[in-house]
């Protein structure tokens, strides 16, 4: 005999069903489209960075990326100097952003009570909102004439060291604003051992705060390294449009970065007509600049899981 | 006489030593040079700021004394006694409305998916990793990206006008991605800060997933995605690089007066921070030293503008759970 049980449907409504996976299908479109972009940019630099390289091979001139200089409208697509270039800005920007940066974090974090933090810190996001072209323009019309050309006589108007100097200007919030962060998330219990030993708070705050936060803060400092490589504006308007293009390790001389070269060429201010792989060297140097900046970040969020004390 | 002094003398010497004892060796001098390094460095940060806002309102100051209100409203001029910063602030406004229109929904969405949605399997981590990755990329990566796909495109579907797709569409494609990681981390943190117990308030009632995000998470999330989205404005506003790349235009142009709304669309287009760019490049003293620095003013108007908004959405609305 057949078991005639009620069947009672519990899927519910199907058109209430239907929606459901209607949604969640949108959002997982709009959640993989990062991984769409991240591809397309991937493809669409290394499609004419490989061309580039092609370029040159056919032509035999592959020793032109490490002769002479950056002049990709000649021919000379010299590699050396707009990474080197690069790298020294970015350093001046760290050297003139960590004492700064730090200095302020420590206050904030440590020294300062809630009431005058209240006050101190939005001042600091006040100047991580400040646009890199402003701070571009400041750093031609004043760090340049006001500083650096006071410091350094032989400076001329355009010097790494004006942009530089700017790039630091950027990255004080970065550094400030992480560091804090790592160094509040010191469990006060901490420091209250520190103050039952006997230590006062600078102590406390060299020998015990700052080394259960050195991850935070390394990363805070690889982040702004690699936020000042890939800055532009500034570089671009204080680093020199006028013969940045020669090889030089002299931060004060006019310099040409990765991503100045990018934009000159772009715009066409670097003044030499021509073409050739000129449009294609763009990208490559685009592609160097990626996998550059991502594998900072990639090492700054390894420091800050492989030295990160859990509390 | 002596008998009777002795002892209070002995005794004060005797509190003076045990005082001297429990407060150890005084105020330390290394602790207080420390105190005041940190101090000096804070200041010097702030100093940075001040100099920097007045020195630019000093050299735009004359600009605003003699033009007033009309440089904010007149367009791009070769004369500069005429010239104003209109026809940037409506490029900027363009390319910010693009970002509203594309980046905010889609990154809200990826943030729900992420945070609501998401199984923990490795596709899950992949997504998480490419959104952290994007947000690092330098802008002028993104430049690029714009010039080999986005202008193409547009052009490809009609839309490139006179400029073959480097107009201000294309700008507000590559700035909707450009910001679109910082809108999903920004949304995902506001998402994720929502308690469950609201949740499960929804799931009691009976409601499905959809409903309760729609009725409960994202509603209570609201304060913390606006303060988002109108700083990730801010950043578009600001932004130079990408479209020095893509082609907005440096120079001076002019539309015609009887150009319809598609090709003033679809035409040259420049932004607030373009101008600043591309004025403060002239070899003529009068845009370079006095209205550059007034076209910066405006846009830092704009941006602290926003800033403040972005504060009084996070203090009005905000929840303490």
């Amino acid at each position: 005999m057949a078991t005639t049980s009620p069947t009672i449907d519990l899927s519910g409504n199907p058109n209430r069903r239907r929606r459901e996976r209607f949604f969640k299908n949108l959002f997982f479109a709009a959640g993989f489209l990062s991984i769409v972009i991240s591809i397309a940019i991937i493809f669409s630099l290394a499609e004419e960075a490989w061309s580039f390289i092609k370029g040159l091979i056919d032509e035999g001139e592959l020793s032109s990326l490490w002769n002479v200089g950056w002049f990709p409208r000649r021919g000379l697509y010299d590699i050396r100097t707009i990474v080197v270039g690069t790298l020294i800005i970015a350093f001046i920007g760290i050297l003139v952003a960590l004492p700064l940066g730090l200095g302020a974090a420590i206050y904030l974090a440590e020294y300062a009570n809630p009431r005058a933090r209240r006050m101190l810190k939005p001042i600091i996001e006040i100047l991580a909102g400040i646009p890199s072209v402003v701070l571009g323009f400041w750093a031609l019309t004043f760090i340049s004439p006001e500083i650096v050309q006071r410091i350094w006589e032989s400076a001329g108007v355009f010097s790494m060291m004006a942009a530089g100097i700017g790039v630091g200007v950027l990255i004080v919030p970065l550094v400030a604003s992480v560091s804090e962060d790592a160094m509040r998330a010191v469990p006060l219990s901490l420091r209250q051992a520190s103050y039952g030993l006997g230590a006062n708070r600078a102590t406390t705050t060299l020998r015990v705060v700052l080394p259960a936060s050195i991850s935070g803060i390394m990363a805070s400092i690889i982040l702004a390294f690699s936020r000042g490589i890939g800055e532009t504006m500034i570089v671009f308007m204080a680093a020199g449009a006028v013969g940045g293009s020669l090889f030089t390790v002299n931060p004060l001389d006019p310099g040409q970065t990765m991503t100045a070269a990018i934009a000159s060429l772009a715009i066409g201010t670097d003044q030499v007509a021509g073409e050739g792989l000129a449009f294609q060297s763009l990208f490559f140097v685009g592609l160097l600049l990626f996998f550059l900046t991502l594998f900072l970040n990639w090492a700054s969020s390894r420091v800050v899981r492989r030295f990160r004390e859990t509390y | 006489m002596t008998t009777t002094k002795s002892p209070t003398a002995t005794q004060a010497a005797t509190r003076d030593a045990v005082r001297k004892q429990l407060q150890g060796k005084g105020p330390s001098v290394g602790a207080s040079a420390f105190k005041f390094l940190l101090i000096a460095m804070l200041s010097t940060s702030i100093a940075i700021l001040v100099v920097l806002l007045s020195d630019l309102l000093v050299s735009a100051w004359p600009t605003f004394r003699d033009r007033g209100f009309g440089f904010v409203t007149s367009g791009l001029s070769l004369n500069p006694e005429t010239a104003g910063v209109w026809t940037g602030i409506l490029g900027s406004l363009a390319i910010a409305l693009t970002v509203i229109l594309l980046a905010v929904p889609i990154g809200i969405g990826a943030a729900i998916y992420l945070e609501e949605y998401a199984p923990d399997n490795n596709l899950t981590r992949w997504i998480d990793t490419t959104v952290r990755n994007l947000a690092g990329v330098p802008s002028i990566v993104f430049g690029l990206l714009g010039l080999a796909i986005f202008v193409v495109v547009v052009n490809t579907i009609g839309l490139g006008g006179s400029t073959g797709g480097k107009n201000v569409i294309a700008a507000g494609i590559t700035m909707a991605a450009l910001v679109l990681p910082i809108v999903i981390i920004t949304s995902a943190e506001a998402i994720r800060a929502v308690p469950h117990t609201i949740r499960e308030a929804g799931y009691g009632v009976g409601a499905t997933k959809w409903e309760v995000i729609r009725s409960h998470v994202v509603p209570s999330a609201l304060p913390g995605i606006l303060t988002g989205t109108v700083l990730t404005l801010a950043r578009a506003i600001g932004e130079t690089a990408p479209l020095l790349v893509i082609g907005v235009a440096t120079g001076y142009f002019g539309a015609s007066a009887d150009a319809t709304f598609f090709e003033k669309l679809t035409g040259p287009y420049t932004a607030l921070p373009v101008i600043v760019f591309s004025w403060s490049r002239q070899t003529d003293p009068a845009f370079a030293d006095t209205l550059a620095p007034a076209a910066i003013i405006v846009l830092l108007v704009v941006l602290f503008t926003l800033n403040a908004v972005a504060i009084y959405f996070r203090n009005r609305f905000e929840k303490k759970w």
